[in-house]
């Protein structure tokens, strides 16, 4: 290996790498602004200059590719010298308006100034002034503040794939926008919030609410999508003020989408902290022993064995452990999972993971996308699409309704017959599909929620199966989930093939005869019209669509306000932490059904989370370890299914507002005026 | 300092639709050509110039929309690409786009002088174009002809050796649509020493 010499240490290094890299590998720290490690090189900032051996001039570290042999001082006092001129000149037209800017505490350049910067300025002319631009209901924008690093504009031609941000004009005028000040269309632009060095791109919800060192600070996970990206929420009390990304390489790398970033003022907005029972019609507050007594009661009257149970979006395992306990303690296994109607085949596991992990998709060159629109159901596995589309020119090729996906690729068509194409190799796609060295499948749910989505999985099963990366390590095999809730509550046997092909149908058909008592745990994603002639327990957060038509509504925790294990859809685990305390009288899942089970007596073995936990491994060890995901390449349930035709519909029509929390969000209201319905107007 | 190509902003007359003509299509499509495949892109500084031409001057919203629709490009690179370059007007220009230089020596021999009747003639004020839309003045820096200083550039061509005399009766000759010599005003060739002068 090559090694270079950085302030009298020897290191080795990488082919490829820069000057500034390898001084990170020796430990000298260099400031900077306009490099990022996941945009492309600038080299604009100038703030990274060192002292090269031989060079007439300091050099940019960022832009200077490594040889061997170099020889770099990064701490002599021409390097320090060239640090405080440029910090000099970087404050020439940055205002200091640090009191009342909402970077402040957190701001690279306020940092590097008092770290690097002269301790007062020579200037003495006018400070140019840019007017602020209109970016969206997003990004608040104060532009006089920008040094012009262009992250901002390199992430969203890079990596959010919308050309939507520039640098107009030279020198003195040069300013970042918008083309003529619209809104960036991206599910991803609040990124740029966390990549702009100084106070320029700011959090428009989040604007003058408070100040970093005021806030709890936790390291949790995401649960609005079914990456379940890394995040850090910052809360203030019970608020939960704003949710930064934290990175991770195997899911999220170091974005989040504005879903995650954004919601998050709907949790506390319609918020369900008391125990609500329907008398006369109406919900009227009660407490929880009456609440629980009467479900008893119904319970004893309906019949416990009819017992449905039926989990939702945001559904965590230990909820589901408790309740499928619960259920069959009850004497019923009338549970399941598949609100949607998506398929499965019943244990296979292969059939509803994705099985190749999301890390896999930057070596793809050539990806399959089944009835998905990877933008809206997963918006940073969608940018790693975009990655492989950019660095491995990666063929993708799209079996469903035209989508704008931010990279091109080659339509099919519009049902499912576009698979019979690809398994008789007749088009060019499918022909270079299977000559390719790293294909991928990438099943939406939109095309396996019909009754044809079992002969889907076996017949892509069969197609991935002749590919040429199929390995034992390797299955290039992907279901994209949705939700985080659903590849845990399947990975626990929480689904009854009753409700098989047509979810909707059968549970109607079921409440029709039975008449029985429904558990639903945070589930708003049906119709409650389906539920009518039952006897609904709505536990879950927020007051929405089925809360509103429950006979009895227990309140619980919110995602950030326990913690909860969940798994990915890579069947990753991740664990949440608790950032605040729940709201009102709201209780965990599990104690619920614990405390359900001693009032009609069938045991329960768990008394506290860690019981819950035990019980989980038990059912499962795939829960054992935490952040890692076991994923076979079996696919023994492969065969060559002739499929009947079927339309593809997608199932999210809006990405801001498809859950009960988001739905409650301010934010995203105006994100869906202002964006989507403009972007439909247009 | 004000002048049409140093502004940011898009600017717009209503009703204005910019499409090419059958020449300048004709032209655009045999410049994109010039360009190997997937690197159409590079063309868009002589597709934004031709644009210009076309425009009578200045490249409208609608103008610079077409050339990024031409080359598939979103609008916005196409922006930073007009408003870095300050030769592409993004304002409205009168007939004649007088660009008075004003670097040292063309100051030293008198550019001042020159600015000062370019305002006079056209009775407008720099970076502005006059009402009967006949010019319009602006300040530039070195044009590269300062042997000849001082010198201005109209539309596309130099004129040199100037002073307060040839310099006014240039402009007149424009505003009364006369031809006008161009180069040195003086009968220098090329940037040779005044005759006189070479002894």
């Amino acid at each position: 290996m090559p090694t270079i010499t950085i302030d009298n240490k020897k290191v080795e290094f990488e082919d490829g790498m820069t000057v500034m890299q390898a001084c990170e590998l020796a430990g000298a720290e260099i400031p900077r602004f306009c490099y990022h490690e996941k945009l492309s090189i600038a080299g604009n900032c100038r703030m990274c200059l060192v002292e090269m051996e031989k060079a007439p001039k300091p050099i940019a570290s960022c832009a200077m590719p490594a040889g061997d042999g170099m020889v770099i001082k990064t701490n002599t006092e021409t390097v320090q010298k060239a640090r405080k001129g440029v910090m000099e000149f970087l404050l020439i037209n940055h205002p200091l308006d640090c009191p009342i800017c909402d970077q402040g505490g957190e701001c690279d350049l306020q940092d590097q100034a008092l770290h690097y910067g002269f301790d007062k300025s020579r200037y003495e002319e006018n400070k140019r002034a840019v007017k602020n631009k209109h970016m969206g209901p997003l990004v608040s924008t104060i532009m006089t503040r920008c040094i012009h690093c262009t992250r901002c504009v390199r992430f969203s031609t890079e990596v959010a794939g919308v050309d939507d941000l520039g640098l107009l004009g030279r020198g003195e005028n040069a300013e970042i926008t918008t083309y003529l000040e619209k809104t960036i269309d991206s599910e991803l632009s609040g990124n740029v919030i966390d990549l702009c060095p100084v106070g320029a791109l700011t959090n428009k919800p989040y604007a003058f609410k408070s100040r970093p060192w005021e806030l709890h600070k936790t390291e949790t996970h995401d649960v609005l999508d079914g990456v379940g990206s890394s995040i850090r929420v910052d809360t203030r009390g019970k608020q939960v003020l704003r949710v930064l990304p934290r990175i991770n390489e195997d899911t999220n790398e170091e974005w989040i989408n504005d879903k995650t970033r954004f919601a998050i003022d709907g949790l506390s907005k319609q918020r369900l902290d008391k125990v609500y029972i329907k008398n006369e019609n109406k919900l009227m507050v009660t407490d929880w022993n009456t609440a629980l007594k009467k479900i008893k009661d119904e319970l004893d009257i309906r019949g416990k064995e009819k017992t449905i149970t039926l989990s939702g979006k945001f559904t965590d395992t230990e909820t589901i452990i408790a309740a499928k306990l619960f259920s069959e303690g009850l004497g019923s296994s009338l549970y399941d999972c598949r609100f949607d109607n998506a398929q499965i085949i019943h244990g296979e596991s292969e059939s509803y993971k994705f099985n190749s992990s999301i890390q896999e998709i930057e070596n793809a060159d050539s990806i399959l996308l089944v009835g998905s629109n990877p933008r809206w159901e997963a918006s940073v596995l969608n940018a790693r699409i975009r990655k492989a589309y950019i660095n491995n020119n990666c063929k993708i090729g799209l079996i469903g309704p035209d989508i704008d996906l931010n990279y091109a690729y080659t339509k099919i068509s519009n049902s499912l017959s576009g698979l019979d194409d690809i398994k008789q190799k007749k088009s060019e796609f499918s022909k270079n599909f299977y000559n390719s060295k790293n294909p991928l499948i990438i099943i939406g749910t939109s095309a396996i929620n019909n009754s044809q989505g079992a002969a889907v999985l076996k017949l892509c099963a069969d197609i991935a199966k002749k590919l040429p990366n199929y390995s034992n390590a390797l299955n290039p095999l992907n279901v994209l989930n949705q939700d985080i809730s659903r590849v845990g509550a399947l990975e626990l046997g929480f689904v009854n093939k009753y409700f098989d092909e047509n979810f909707i149908y059968n549970l109607r058909e079921n409440i029709k005869i039975n008449k029985p008592v429904i558990f639903l745990l945070g589930l708003d994603e049906i119709d409650p019209k389906t539920f009518e002639g039952a006897f609904i327990v709505y536990l879950g957060h927020h007051g929405d669509l089925n809360a509103h038509h429950a006979d009895i509504v227990l309140p619980t925790p919110a995602y950030t306000e326990k913690t909860s294990t969940f798994m990915n859809i890579e069947g990753r685990v991740i664990q949440t932490s608790r950032c605040h305390n729940p709201f009102g009288e709201a209780k965990e899942e599990w104690k619920i059904f614990r405390a359900l089970s001693n009032l009609l007596n069938c045991s329960i073995k768990f008394n506290n989370l860690n019981d819950v936990r035990k019980q989980l491994i038990e059912i499962n060890k795939n829960f054992l370890e935490i952040m890692e995901c076991n994923n076979s390449a079996n696919l023994s349930f492969a065969s060559a299914e002739v499929i009947n035709d079927h339309n593809i519909a997608y199932n999210i029509s809006n990405f801001y507002m498809n859950d009960s929390i988001s739905r409650s969000s301010e934010t995203m209201a105006k994100c869906t005026n202002e964006i989507l319905n403009k972007a439909q107007a247009s | 300092m004000k002048h049409p190509g140093m502004t940011n902003k898009v600017y717009n007359i209503s009703n204005n639709v910019f499409n090419w003509s059958e020449v300048n299509f004709k032209r655009a499509s045999e410049i994109i050509k010039k360009y190997p495949n997937s690197r159409q892109q590079s063309a868009v500084i002589p597709l934004l110039d031709l644009a210009q031409r076309q425009n009578s001057g200045w490249l409208s919203k609608t103008a610079i929309e077409k050339v990024a629709e031409t080359l598939s490009m979103s609008y916005i690179r196409v922006l930073e690409v007009a408003t870095f370059y300050s030769m592409f007007n993004l304002e409205p220009v009168g007939e004649n786009f007088v660009q008075i230089c004003r670097t040292t020596p063309c100051w030293l021999r008198g550019s001042d002088k020159l600015v000062k009747i370019a305002q006079d003639v056209s009775n407008s004020k720099l970076g502005e174009t006059s009402n009967d839309k006949k010019f319009t003045i602006v300040e530039v820096e070195c044009l590269g002809a300062c042997c000849n200083a001082p010198m201005v550039q109209i539309n596309d061509d130099y004129y040199e050796d100037l002073d307060e005399d040839n310099f006014r009766k240039i402009l007149i000759d424009l505003k009364n649509n006369k031809s006008i010599k161009k180069g040195s005003q003086i009968g220098r060739q090329t940037s040779h020493p005044k005759r006189g002068d070479d002894a």
